[in-house]
């Protein structure tokens, strides 16, 4: 024989009581599983109980009529079976609470009070003044967590910025110890989605930064801060701010020392000249515009720049010596019958001018997935140095800095190379009247060794007038 | 003349026997089958007999969900009875390819998606948060907010535009469906679906189980026009069909799922039926509504009137009927079994799947969680 007690269970959701209606069985009764056993009413509901296990009610333990706290066992039914754990209380005797509990009626109905100040509701939890059981704390436990408010305070965040205040775990471990750098602790980086769009827009590294921002997240702050700073990059070199000191020592290594190199190199055996042509290229920007709206190009990255190169490789064709090289040794000029295109990058590392191998091979979309590519592969600092060897025409896009033009210093070995100035909307005559137009300058600097003013004029007018009405030129020349 | 009395007498006294409102049927509570000019079902008898067998079969499994509640092995439920054919119908109604959003109820178009029943009863057991997969079964967690899965549903159908799925043929091409009750209706959240998924005509149809009572308070204190009718100020079409019929149920979703995968944009089906139990374990329905009403739906019953039909056509005998009892309550035993046997999980675990890589805010919190239950004597 095995007894089985069915304590009064929480009917609904965080009661503590229920009155016993109706006994549906008497004690001697079979009963089946999830047969009515009896009708309970509690703060929220009159419901019917079922029968938890089959077998023979050997106990009704509390009378009709009488309230029971939830929890205490209500009739023991003997299941033939292995008895259901009985949890230690249950031998003090449901009646003696019963008692208790049958001089405080419940509250009927919905908002009505009981005694015992518990307002009835119809769900949810209705306040209860019950003191909630629980075990008792060890005596050598540490102190609650009652300390973590004071972690909040303002005061934590300013004294240490760069180690993100942290409540405390305990007292004595100090906040900023177990702070771990933000980025290196194995969680990724934290930075609100318009801050990454920031850092990628600008090519910022954010694992490479400190964050300032809540739990050390990285703000909009640290990441311009980056960009401004040589210092944040780790790849460029240290700058050791000491407060005090009118000047800083950069030491003159990496891509700066090569950059520095190749100008000197360059600036001091190529006599270079530098022309300018402003060109009106509303005509390219609303070519450009038709060409993004085509279904087929929809997630190329289309840019000015992509049609600035191809006016460039179409000049080239018509005047080949553009894209040629002095062999001073051999006492030959190199003219090549390829164009490896040079794009100048700014980057974390420096300047850098990976190049297009073969460019002039290259359809336009082609042309434009590899420009996307190499500008990926450039801002991610994982250029490799082939591609940034053998290039034999160079365009330096400083309209991105927003700056109208500039006298490029030639890369070494090549004849020539382009700047192509930011576009702007400015007033300019077209067909006889002012109208704004978008408007750019290019600045194209020469080897005259090599290239006499007439050719650079013809180049430089070549490429404005494929930028001033595309698709004509484009008709015209291929 | 009781309170509750009282307040069906205001309302007309008309609730013991609500007016008739249009709507598809192709099978009433008589069991006999009724032609429709637009709707139509073309089911095999075995295909009856299994559409009669899943009616009883979640009746029975959300039965002993409720019982194993009052016996203080669930914290709640909310139970599904008397909407059976709304969700056997409508879950039947989807392909495999589409994609069901529920509310914390849909326990019958979860069993269609073939997510084994103990899922959801680990959820308000409260061991864990019901751990289905979503994206294997096409079939969203439950979602306890009122209406809040409305907006998913359409930002998920929106999203299927995009990825080109609609608008193919009907075993490739997808659409969404997004359950809510008629108290559902007055949420802002099922407003702003509407609008989204009509402007972006997203394959999506919104199901909506009027039931009669948001909780406590009944339809008309929710609308003023029948809820199907509200499509149309949305700017896409709305039809009522009878919940409580399994065929029609299934007939009309099938067709609005379709338009919707054509391309045809968002239908809202208002399934016309009755809770015939409570709310949830908290709630007590005969504080609000009288018993002459419960009575005039049990007449209506879905699972009686697919027996009827079952037997009219001499489709099924009285050993089927005992055998499709039979096996519903083994799978019930089988649940309650379960259910009991189920480990309480280590509170910890609550920390584990907050971030799919983790935050070292989660991992302080859970170092002070774990300090915290330290510092108790004896085991929890």
């Amino acid at each position: 024989m095995a007894i089985n007690q069915f304590p009064l269970p929480d009917l609904g959701e965080g009661l503590t009581e229920g009155e016993i209606l109706k006994w549906l069985v008497a004690e001697g009764d079979v009963i089946e599983l999830n047969q009515p056993i009896v009708e309970v009413e509690t703060a929220k509901a009159a419901v019917e109980i079922p029968a938890k296990w089959a077998g023979t009610v050997v106990k009704i333990y509390v009378p009709e009529g009488t309230v029971v706290e939830v929890g205490s066992p209500i009739i023991a039914i003997d299941t033939g079976g292995p008895s259901a754990p009985v949890a230690d209380d249950m031998s003090q005797g449901a009646a003696a609470q019963a008692e208790k509990a049958a001089a405080e009626p419940t509250g009927g109905l919905i908002g009505e009070t009981t005694a015992s100040g518990r307002t009835a509701v119809l769900v949810g939890y209705g306040p209860r003044v019950t003191a909630a059981k629980r075990r008792a704390r060890k005596s050598d436990a540490p102190a609650p967590v009652a300390s973590a408010p004071a972690a909040h305070a303002p005061a934590a965040q300013v004294v240490a910025p760069a180690a993100p205040a942290r409540p405390a775990v305990t007292p004595p471990v100090a906040p900023a110890a177990v702070a771990p750098p933000t980025g290196a602790n194995g969680h990724g980086v934290l930075a609100k989605p318009p801050v990454r769009m920031l850092a990628r827009t600008l090519g910022v590294d954010l694992s490479g930064l400190t964050g300032t921002g809540p739990q050390g997240s990285i703000t909009r702050d640290d990441v311009q801060a980056a960009l401004t700073a040589p210092a944040a990059a780790a790849p460029r070199a240290q700058v050791v701010m000491v407060p005090g000191e009118r000047e800083t020592r950069v030491p003159i290594k990496g891509v700066r020392k090569l950059t520095a190199a190749n100008m000197v190199a360059s600036a001091f055996t190529a006599p270079h000249v530098t022309e300018f042509l402003t060109v009106d290229m509303t005509r390219s920007m609303k070519a450009l515009e038709r060409l993004k709206a085509n279904r087929e190009w929809r997630d190329v990255r289309v840019s000015p720049l992509l049609l600035v190169a191809k006016a460039v490789l179409l000049a080239a064709q018509r005047h080949p010596m553009v894209n040629s090289s002095w062999d001073e040794a051999a006492q030959e000029i190199v003219v090549k019958n390829y164009v490896n295109l040079g794009i100048a990058a700014a980057t974390e590392r420096g300047l850098i001018v990976p190049n297009i191998a073969d460019a002039g091979r290259l359809s336009l979309r082609e042309l434009a997935d590899a420009m996307t590519d190499l500008v990926a592969t450039a801002k991610s600092g994982k250029t490799p140095p082939s591609a940034m060897s053998g290039g034999t025409f160079t365009i330096t896009n400083v309209g991105v800095f927003g700056v109208d033009t500039g006298t490029p210093i030639l890369p070494p070995g090549e004849a020539a190379i382009l700047a192509f100035g930011a576009v702007r909307e400015t007033p300019w005559a077209h067909k006889g009247k002012v109208k704004l137009r978008q408007v750019t300058t290019l600045g194209l600097s020469f080897d005259h060794r090599i290239i006499d003013g007439e050719l650079g004029s013809k180049f430089l007018r070549d490429i404005g007038a494929f930028l001033a009405d595309p698709e004509a030129m484009f008709l015209a020349w291929t | 003349m009781t309170k509750v009395e009282r307040a069906a007498s205001r309302r007309g006294g008309k609730r013991s026997g609500p007016p008739e409102p249009e709507f598809v049927q192709l099978l009433t509570p008589e069991g006999e089958r009724v032609s429709h000019p637009d709707y139509s079902v073309d089911f095999t008898d075995d295909e009856l007999r299994g559409l009669y067998r899943d009616l009883v079969t979640v009746r029975k499994l959300d039965a002993e969900a409720t019982a194993l509640q009052r016996q203080g092995e669930l914290g709640i439920w909310a139970s599904l009875l008397g909407q059976e054919a709304a969700q056997v119908g409508s879950g039947r109604a989807l392909r495999k390819q589409d994609m069901a959003f529920p509310t914390y109820r849909e326990h019958g178009v979860l069993y269609c998606r073939n997510i084994d029943p103990i899922m959801p009863l680990g959820l308000f057991r409260g061991v864990d948060q019901g751990g289905w997969d979503p994206v294997a079964h096409r079939f969203n967690m439950y979602t306890i907010v009122i209406g809040a899965q409305t907006l998913h549903a359409t930002g998920y159908a929106m999203g299927i535009v995009k990825d080109g799925k609609v608008g193919d043929d009907d075993e490739t091409s997808e659409a969404v469906i997004a359950y809510f009750g008629d108290g559902a209706t007055s949420q802002g959240d099922v407003n702003e679906a509407f609008i989204f998924g009509s402007v972006y005509n997203a394959p999506i149809v919104f199901f909506c189980q009027n039931n009669q009572y948001a909780i406590s308070e009944p339809l008309e204190r929710q609308t003023r026009i029948p809820l199907y009718q509200r499509a149309a100020g949305f700017g896409f079409p709305g039809i009522r069909v009878d919940g409580n019929d399994v065929l029609a149920t299934y007939a009309v979703t099938r067709a609005a799922l379709d338009n919707a995968r054509h391309g045809q944009g968002p239908t809202l089906v208002e399934a016309y039926t009755y809770r015939m139990g409570a709310h949830t374990t908290s709630d007590d329905p005969t504080r609000y509504r009288v018993a002459s009403e419960v009575e005039a739906w049990q007449a209506k019953d879905p699972i009686v009137r697919m027996r009827k039909l079952l037997e009219k056509q001499g489709i099924a005998d009285e050993a089927f009927f005992a055998a499709v009892d039979e096996q519903a309550k083994v799978e019930a035993v089988a649940l309650r079994e379960r259910v009991l046997s189920m480990p309480d999980p280590d509170p910890a675990t609550m920390f584990d799947h907050v971030y799919p890589t983790g935050s070292p805010l989660i991992d302080k919190q859970r170092a002070e969680f774990a300090t915290y239950h330290a510092s108790f004597e004896g085991s929890h």
